[in-house]
């Protein structure tokens, strides 16, 4: 144990460890904050999706060769959020076949685009790194921690400023705008937040694996718990220590940092589940 | 005392009319039921009332201090409610959004207002229940009482007792029943149901291939269509 403390002290001693750790827990908290609404929207798979997005303005910029890979990906994914998200109830083509539209769709076009102009060598290990976020989260510099770090505050104090707006439009859309709710514009609110945290997210755990970080603290906390207040403070309470675990474990043990959070996420769902089906029995 | 006046009314999606020339009042304290066949334009019709959607032609005027959104509204339940983690209060209290305006969070009165309707609709016992637990008849309830937060004069009510069994269709028609004769507020009910429209309504707008509006009387004595005998018979199918 003594040799386990004293490895933990040898790397917090290295910058980029620290730097992990910060990003990571800001985009878990985040990503969970959201993941509540995104489900029960029935939008699961939006995270997914735009990460997808993301993949393919990310291949525009590289193209384009623009330093700055930020200044294309978010606008282009902010766009496609806001297309997805507020056109959802009544547009021609619904929810997740739009989604699926939109993804598959970007990562072909981003696959495309790498393959056509990419002057790398490893290529196929290029986009894995994209979309599985292998070790980019260890190889990140003061401004991205900066960055994450101010996009995380403001996402965070939006969501607490319209929480009960959030919960309104989401419960039910045709009875807050017939009260009076501008729902549109906090649709919008919700699309450009989601989109923010994806692309945060990207850094994180990759393309392939966002969907896990948006979803799984949210289900977990719905097996368990019976208000939206509660179910919105456990899933980001369980994402943060679920992401530092999986972090911690993954410095230690070498493994795949985005892998093993989503690893921690499912065995985390287990034990809700248990405990959920669990407290049912005893009531009934 | 008039509320809502409906003129030369043409309803219908992207600029194709599916209810032509539809002329009603609404006045304070009238239970105005809504009935007509599937398809009939009773949802158009009701979302319009609403400000969800425009009319195609045609006005539809708020009059003696009644805007679009102080309009209470009692939906058909969608599939996102069914499974949604939310207690009975939080509900209830999300009723009262629309007079937040940008305000992020809700103030005394507000939960004063939340806490009176629970009272009143009967379900305060269980106020840290969770929605999707509840009986249908219970579920009503919790979302009448929100509409009530909404909006204290008029309540629009689209089959609110679709899904319930007899016994709760009764206590559901009681509750509508009272908070008319009682409060004073005005309902306007689209229903199935047309027997029982006709024991609790002041007024009947039947719309369709023939569009009758006027006094529930009236429409007994001259109106004797062949779907009223046909819905008398089946009370308990709501």
């Amino acid at each position: 144990m003594a040799e386990l403390i004293d490895k933990f002290i040898l790397y917090f001693q290295y910058p980029f460890v620290r730097y992990a750790i910060i990003v990571g827990v800001l985009i878990a908290l985040c990503s969970s904050l959201l993941g509540v609404t995104l489900v029960l929207k029935r939008f699961s798979f939006i995270g997914d999706g735009l990460s997808h997005v993301a993949f393919g303005a990310m291949a525009i910029a590289a193209v384009l060769k623009v330093t700055n890979q930020m200044l294309i990906i978010l606008p282009i994914t902010v766009i496609c959020a806001i297309l997805l998200l507020s056109a959802g109830q009544n547009a021609k083509i619904k929810g997740d076949a739009a989604v699926a539209m939109i993804s598959v769709g970007a990562l072909a076009i981003g696959y495309l685009l790498m393959n056509i102009f990419s002057t790398s060598s490893n290529l196929s290990g290029d986009v894995c790194s994209t979309l599985f976020g292998s070790t980019s989260i260890l190889t990140l510099s003061e401004f991205d921690v900066w960055l994450c770090v101010g996009l995380s505050v403001i996402v965070v104090t939006v969501f607490v400023l319209f929480y009960n707006k959030i919960f309104s439009v989401t419960f039910d859309e045709a009875f807050a705008r017939a009260t009076g709710t501008k729902a549109r514009l906090y649709n919008l609110v919700i699309a450009v937040m989601v989109a923010i945290i994806i692309v945060l997210a990207m850094n994180l755990v990759g393309s392939l694996l966002i969907s896990a970080l948006v979803i799984f603290p949210a289900l977990s906390a719905m097996r368990v718990f019976k208000s939206f207040k509660s179910v919105t403070v456990c899933a980001a309470v369980l994402s943060v220590a679920a992401s530092l675990t999986g972090l911690l474990t993954a410095i230690i043990g070498g493994t795949p940092v985005g892998s093993t959070i989503v690893l921690i996420d499912i065995i985390a769902f287990a034990l809700f589940s248990a405990i959920g089906a669990f407290a049912k029995g005893k009531r009934t | 005392m008039e509320q809502i006046v409906c003129k030369n009314l043409c309803l219908g999606y992207d600029g194709r009319a599916i209810i032509d020339n539809l002329n009603f009042t609404v006045n304070t304290g009238d239970y105005l039921c809504i009935v007509g066949e599937n398809g009939s334009g009773k949802s158009t019709l009701m979302r319009t009332v609403l400000g969800l959607q425009a009319p195609v032609s045609g006005t539809i005027e708020y009059r003696n201090g009644l805007c679009a959104n102080q309009i209470g509204y009692l939906p058909q339940q969608t599939v996102v409610q069914r499974d949604f983690p939310a207690s009975v209060r939080e509900i209830v209290l999300s009723g009262c959004q629309g007079r937040c305006g940008l305000r992020p969070f809700y103030n005394k009165e507000e939960k004063a207002l939340c806490e009176k309707n629970m009272e009143r609709m009967g379900i305060t016992s269980f106020a840290k229940r969770c929605y999707r637990e509840l009986s249908g008849g219970q579920q009503q309830r919790v979302l009448l009482a929100r509409a009530l937060c909404a909006a204290g004069k008029v309540l629009l009510l689209d089959e609110p007792v679709s899904g319930l069994d007899p016994k709760v269709t009764v206590e559901m028609y009681s509750l509508i029943e009272g908070l008319n004769r009682d409060d004073g507020i005005t309902v306007i009910m689209i229903s199935h149901d047309i027997a029982a429209a006709l024991d609790y309504a002041t007024h009947v707008l039947h719309i369709g291939k023939d569009t009758f509006f006027g006094t529930r009387e009236d429409y007994k004595n001259n109106y004797s269509g062949t779907f009223f005998n046909k819905g008398k018979g089946d009370v308990d199918n709501g």
